[in-house]
């Protein structure tokens, strides 16, 4: 048994500003979005009531409890849960309560001040329609004996269930859990006390529950995480036996009562139980030799191979150590009966113990990922023995259902696809993995072929929105009745509500995360849960649809003409346009791995695999810092081998060109004296409304000189690329079924190519243009863009259009000098690739056009030589107005 | 002074049959063609704001109208009628810019709710009429913000709603109800705020009155408009010890089925529900007819769904009688029994049970 008992309910404590230093500084400096992503995470990670406190003397504590809770409101991802409203203070207790419309449950209420504000805190909670949470505390202080810890509980339950009609069911007792093995003799006994008062209050006082929070108890013995894990892992145990039903207990607490090494477990129990006078002094002894035995180090002890083979699998498959499987998966399968029964046998009981760990937030995605590697290499070493049973009897395992993932034409990222892939494999579904670039026809002659059961597919890049709401009309179109799923960075549940869901009469479901893709799986294919999930998730999207209608998305735009006459206001008249060492392209073709290295931005790294923090501060996160320092260790121990054995080959073409902005366009010159254009660089203008702000209505073009200025200007460009070896190296690793370091070569190319356009944009700065020659910036400022010129992508919020890497790629040859290629949806081949624009002005920054007007769409296509039809397809997302509405309203004019 | 009734307490009819609600006030009043002088009346006569459409005012201006209708459904057979309160809230009256009278439109609602009462009672003596006072979601929502680039913003706080509640359940118990109903419930957080006054009211008077909660589910989603389930919806109100819980207005009898048989299983309280005619034709009137309403009301009757049938929007006197003969002679439903639990809810239901882990 474990803490995840089915009784246990874990209650989720990083929306409180005392538990967590992240969500504190969010908090105080008001950043409640990102607040928000964390209770939206809590949720996602498996938290049945998130706990919310904002006792936080630096702040208006009762201010930011309303407004935290009245933003949950708005978010259903969140507010699906109950809420945990936690302060000392009645007053805070009191506003929150006032947000609410679930029933909530207040933590906490005591008889500390005596009974007269105890009742009428009670009696109010009552009339709020809450449940609470009640400290085994009176006018002599916290409870710490065993019987004062139950005569406070039993008094106030007396005084709750008779005076104030608070129904018993509704009260929760904390009757304190204190710290152990702290060397005062008085100590000793407080582990016990809490145990015997929660056998006593679930014994004694009917209905009543037992919370507490966990991590005090091994106060003493702070910075050992791995012997803290294993005393909260046995107090849990025990307490849990004793009735504990409820706790605040920290979810990266992933050891498991039987993984604690007996020696430890022995030292432990003494403590707990203070069955010998020297238990502290004991456990001290061993706790340093402890100190790096928790899950992070299970993979150096190896303790468990004396374990039997059933054991030893499921402990492999859980820590996600594939050294031994081949040998115990051929040990299992000499002693069974069949092949197939080790899979159906020891290997999928482990991956269901894998799989509730995750459901309950207790794994993290790379932690997943490794345990899938193990169960496919377990899996491949008994499919010839199954194969040759199979052509002898005809017998085959039956998978849970099978998926189609693509990514779709014109899409070349697959990172997220592939992790949703091993997570759904580690669950039993059966993966048919079209890989990238894959056409709607071929997505459905495959699924018809192999008989699937549902379709997914991702993509990144905006123009892959187009494609499946197109593969969703031809789905409908071919009579098709499988659910289609959507995920991938550019998607969103509004969109698959808006656009791709009304196109088709079967499920359409955003499934924008690998941890949700097997409930959505699962329930897709429950012959009892389908109907209602379906008619669930279509009436959401339909709420969706309608709220988003009349949410006046249209907000009012300046027009283009207004928007041009508040172009950015700089002054050219004396303007010297800083020289470039050279005009036209370079191409580099070698660059040094090591440098690149160096300059890795590992925040996003980290989100690839679901982790999300920041970095470094995110190794030492208390959730997810030991899944975050493993992956890291991983990650670093690739990148030795990338560089020493030169897994990669980088290349890069810069160019730069003599230019000057007409308009909102570019002119781009092959020559000095700007005589003869060599291409034009269309940019797109800010349209919203800027009232008195001051603020002006950008344009890329804005930053380079205007032909009228008579001033000499200069534009540049790039494409950088990690090397198109890694999709060798890649499926070298798939064909030996290790998807973990497959994904992780990936990813790793993709920072390494984002680090690569750093350094180049670095010594552009410096030495290529070199209009800032003195610069000296750490990898940190870097990252955080504390230097002069800015270095936009053609796709990104600055100049939303991809077509226009089309233009860049022709100046620049780009093809031909770095060998990547475009798809037809201006997607960069191999993925790991960077291109954009160089500008050099000082006053050049960073901005996001934002959504834009017809009137600027017309003269935008005009500019580019597009029909408005086709340029409003590649400016769906920034159109501020809807072209079927406009296509309406023109046949009737 | 709050009159002392004596009639037979609702609680003990509910354990014997199935009790009839009355049907529609709205779309009554609406059929009788008012224009803006009926609304205005005498006592409004000259004011500068235009009062038409405000149904509650006619308690002041037309009573002689709200009584026949109140009249008229208990001659189909209700055994209970509601006062015509419904937006008499000094939230909802501030569209008319006339909250100083709410206490008058609902003390005279009671009255004139009561009078209908007492004339049917006093020549049928075997029957007990009662009268529910009317308490509606009012026009604000207490968990939404208005304003879509705000979502923190609240156009009502807690505690302005529950004043104004209270301020209105005063005047109707001053006035004589039986009951207090707390109906077409779309935000769970303004419910509790009518909870909340109510429970003030009761604690101040001395007096209690069994509340009937009734919430509304929106559309197909099966929540309300503030994304609760039904389940959700009943854990957030459950404290109130409500004499029923149900579901009334927008989808009709046949979309509210599957909702209702929901809240039946899980209801440890009695059930009320009462539907609309039917779904709104593209004219916004009702269709359907008092034999088919009636005929869903008998199926949920014989499923043993009910304790209270009535009707909501487009509803009549003929659907009222229709009701009524269809579940005569059937017996109520029985209340289930649930095993304790703490039953939380967000949006969704959350469940602790309180089994002792051995």
């Amino acid at each position: 048994m474990s803490a995840s008992g089915s009784q246990f309910v874990n209650i989720g404590e990083r929306t409180n500003v005392t538990g967590s230093a992240r969500f504190r500084e969010l908090i105080t400096v008001g950043d409640y979005d990102t607040a928000l992503e964390v209770a939206r995470q809590q949720v996602e990670n498996g938290a049945q009531i998130i706990d919310v406190n904002m006792d936080e003397g630096m702040l208006d504590s009762e201010a930011a409890m309303v407004r935290f809770l009245n933003l949950i409101a708005a978010e259903p991802d969140i507010s699906r849960v109950p809420v945990m409203i936690d302060s000392s203070k009645w007053s805070v207790i009191e506003a929150g309560l006032k947000c609410v419309q679930g029933k909530a449950i207040v933590n906490s209420i005591s008889l500390k001040e005596g009974p007269e504000p105890f009742l009428e805190q009670a009696r109010k909670v009552r009339r709020y329609g809450a449940a609470t949470v009640v400290m085994a505390f009176d006018e002599d202080g916290q409870a710490d004996t065993a019987d004062r810890k139950f005569d406070i509980c039993a008094r106030s339950y007396k005084l709750l269930t008779e005076e104030v009609g608070l129904p018993a069911e509704d009260i929760i007792f904390d009757p304190n859990i204190f710290a152990v093995a702290t060397g005062i003799e008085e100590h000793n006994e407080y582990a016990i006390a809490f145990i015997e008062a929660t056998k006593r209050i679930r014994a004694e006082l009917p209905h009543a529950h037992v919370s507490g929070g966990v991590s005090n108890l091994s106060f003493s013995f702070r910075g050992n995480n791995a012997v803290r894990e294993a005393m909260h892992a046995a107090f849990l145990y025990h307490a849990i036996r004793a009735g504990m039903d409820m706790g605040i207990v920290n979810a990266g607490q992933i050891m498991v009562y039987d993984d604690i090494p007996a020696d430890l477990l022995e030292r432990i129990e003494d403590v707990l139980f203070n069955r010998r006078p020297d238990s502290t002094d004991r456990l001290l002894e061993v706790a340093d030799e402890h100190r790096n035995s928790g899950a992070a180090a299970a993979e150096k002890n190896l303790e468990w191979r004396e374990t039997s083979v059933t054991e030893r699998l499921e402990y492999a498959l859980v820590h996600g150590i594939a050294d031994f499987v081949v040998e115990d998966t051929e040990e299992a399968r000499q002693a069974a009966e069949r092949p197939l029964h080790v899979i159906e046998g020891p290997l999928m009981d482990g991956m269901n113990v894998v799989g509730d760990l995750f459901g309950a937030g207790k794994m993290f995605l790379p932690q997943v990922v490794k345990s899938a590697r193990v169960m496919k290499q377990a899996v491949a070493h008994l499919t010839p023995f199954m194969e040759e049973e199979r052509v002898a009897s005809g017998a085959a395992f039956k998978a849970n259902g099978k998926i189609l993932l693509a990514t779709v034409k014109g899409d070349v990222h697959d990172i997220g696809k592939n992790i949703v892939g091993v997570v759904l494999q580690c669950n039993s579904y059966d993966v048919v993995d079209l890989g990238v670039m894959v056409p709607a026809e071929k997505i459905l002659a495959t699924a018809r072929e192999e008989k699937v059961d549902i379709i997914g597919v991702s993509g990144l890049i905006t123009p892959s929105l187009d494609e499946m709401v197109s593969l969703a009309r031809e789905m409908k179109r071919q009579k098709f009745e499988l659910p289609l799923l959507i995920g991938g960075a550019t998607t969103s549940r509004l969109h698959t509500a808006v656009k791709i869901d009304p196109g088709y009469d079967h499920p359409v479901i955003h499934v924008n995360d690998a941890s949700k893709a097997v409930g959505v799986m699962s329930n897709l294919l429950s012959k009892t849960a389908r109907d209602g999930f379906v008619a669930q998730i279509k009436a959401e999207y339909a709420t969706a649809r309608e709220k988003h209608a009349g949410s006046g998305r249209e907000s009012k735009r300046q027009t283009i003409d207004g928007a041009r006459a508040n172009r950015a206001p700089i002054d050219w008249s004396d303007y010297q346009a800083p020289v470039p060492s050279f005009l036209g392209t370079r191409i580099f073709e070698t660059f040094d791995l090591k440098e690149l290295r160096d300059c890795i931005d590992w925040t996003p790294f980290f989100r690839t695999w679901e982790l999300s923090g920041k970095f470094p501060d995110i190794l030492q996160d208390d959730i997810v810092g030991e899944a975050a320092r493993d992956l890291y260790d991983d990650a670093q121990e690739m990148l030795d081998r990338i560089v020493t054995e030169q897994w990669l080959k980088p290349r890069a073409v810069v160019g730069f060109w003599p230019a000057n902005a007409q308009g909102d366009d570019i002119t781009l010159y092959r020559d000095a004296a700007h005589k003869e254009p060599l291409a034009e660089i269309h940019t797109l203008r800010q349209q919203m409304m800027r009232g008195n702000n001051g603020r002006p209505n950008f344009a890329l073009s804005d930053f380079v000189a205007p032909a009228d200025s008579g001033a000499i200007d200069y534009f540049g460009g790039f494409v950088v690329t990690a090397g198109a070896e890694i999709d060798a190296i890649a499926n070298r690793f798939e064909k030996v079924n290790d998807d973990y370091n497959a994904i992780l070569a990936k990813a790793l190319a993709d920072r390494l190519a984002e680090a690569f356009a750093e350094r180049m944009h670095q010594r552009v700065r410096t030495e290529l243009w070199g209009y800032a020659p003195d610069e000296n910036l750490s990898n940190a400022e870097l990252i955080s863009e504390e230097y002069e010129g800015i270095r936009p992508a053609p796709g990104y919020p600055a100049c939303p259009d991809h077509t226009e890497k089309g233009t860049l790629f022709e100046i620049l040859d780009a093809e031909a000098a770095t060998g990547v290629s475009l798809t037809e949806s201006f997607a960069m081949w191999p993925p790991s690739s960077v291109a954009g624009f160089y500008f050099s002005h000082p006053e050049a920054r960073y901005f996001g056009v934002g959504r834009i007007e017809r009137d600027q769409v017309e003269d935008y296509a005009k500019r580019k030589g597009m029909d408005v039809e086709t340029a409003e397809r590649w400016l769906g997302p920034n159109l501020n107005y809807n072209p079927d509405d406009h296509a309406d309203r023109d046949a009737a004019a | 002074m709050i009159p002392v009734r004596t009639k037979k307490a609702l609680s003990d009819e509910l354990a014997e049959r199935i009790v009839v609600l009355d049907g529609a006030m709205g779309t009554e009043i609406q059929a009788l063609k008012l224009v803006s002088a009926d609304y205005h009346g005498k006592h409004f006569e000259g004011l500068g704001n235009d009062l038409t459409g405000n149904n509650d005012i006619l308690n002041l201006t037309a009573p002689d109208a709200i009584r026949d209708i109140h009249l008229s459904y208990l001659a189909a057979g209700a055994d209970i009628v509601t006062t015509n309160t419904f937006n008499a809230t000094t939230v909802s009256q501030a569209d008319y810019a006339m909250e100083e009278y709410v206490v008058e439109i609902n003390s005279e609602g009671a009255r004139l709710a009561n009078e209908a009462c007492d004339q049917v009672m006093a020549a049928a003596p075997d029957r007990t009429c009662w009268v529910a006072g009317a308490l509606g979601p009012t026009n604000k929502t207490t968990s939404i913000s208005p304003d879509v680039n705000d979502p923190g913003y609240r156009a009502i706080d807690f505690d302005t709603l529950k004043d104004s509640y209270k301020q209105a359940a005063r005047a109707l118990l001053v006035g004589g109800v039986d009951l207090f109903l707390v109906e077409t419930i779309f935000d769970t957080l303004n419910a509790k705020a009518c909870i909340f006054g109510l429970e003030e009211l009761f604690e101040e008077t001395e007096e209690r009155r069994p509340l009937l909660i009734s919430g509304t589910i929106t559309d197909l989603s099966g929540r309300t408009l503030t994304g609760q389930t039904p389940e959700a919806f009943w854990n957030s109100v459950r404290h109130a010890r409500p004499l029923t819980i149900g579901l009334n207005c927008s989808l009709g009898a046949e979309g509210m089925r599957p909702h209702l048989v929901e809240l039946s299983r899980i209801a440890d309280t009695f059930i009320c529900a009462y539907p609309n005619a039917g779904l709104p034709n593209e004219f916004g009137e009702y269709d359907e007819q008092a034999e088919e309403t009636a005929g869903f009301v008998r199926e949920w009757a014989q499923e043993g769904l009910l304790n209270i049938i009535g009707g909501c929007c487009g509803t009549t006197p003929a659907h009222i009688a229709a009701m009524r003969k269809a579940v005569d002679g059937l017996p109520p439903r029985a209340i289930p029994a649930r095993p304790p639990a703490m039953r939380l809810s967000g949006l969704e239901p959350f469940t602790v049970a309180t089994g002792v882990s051995a």
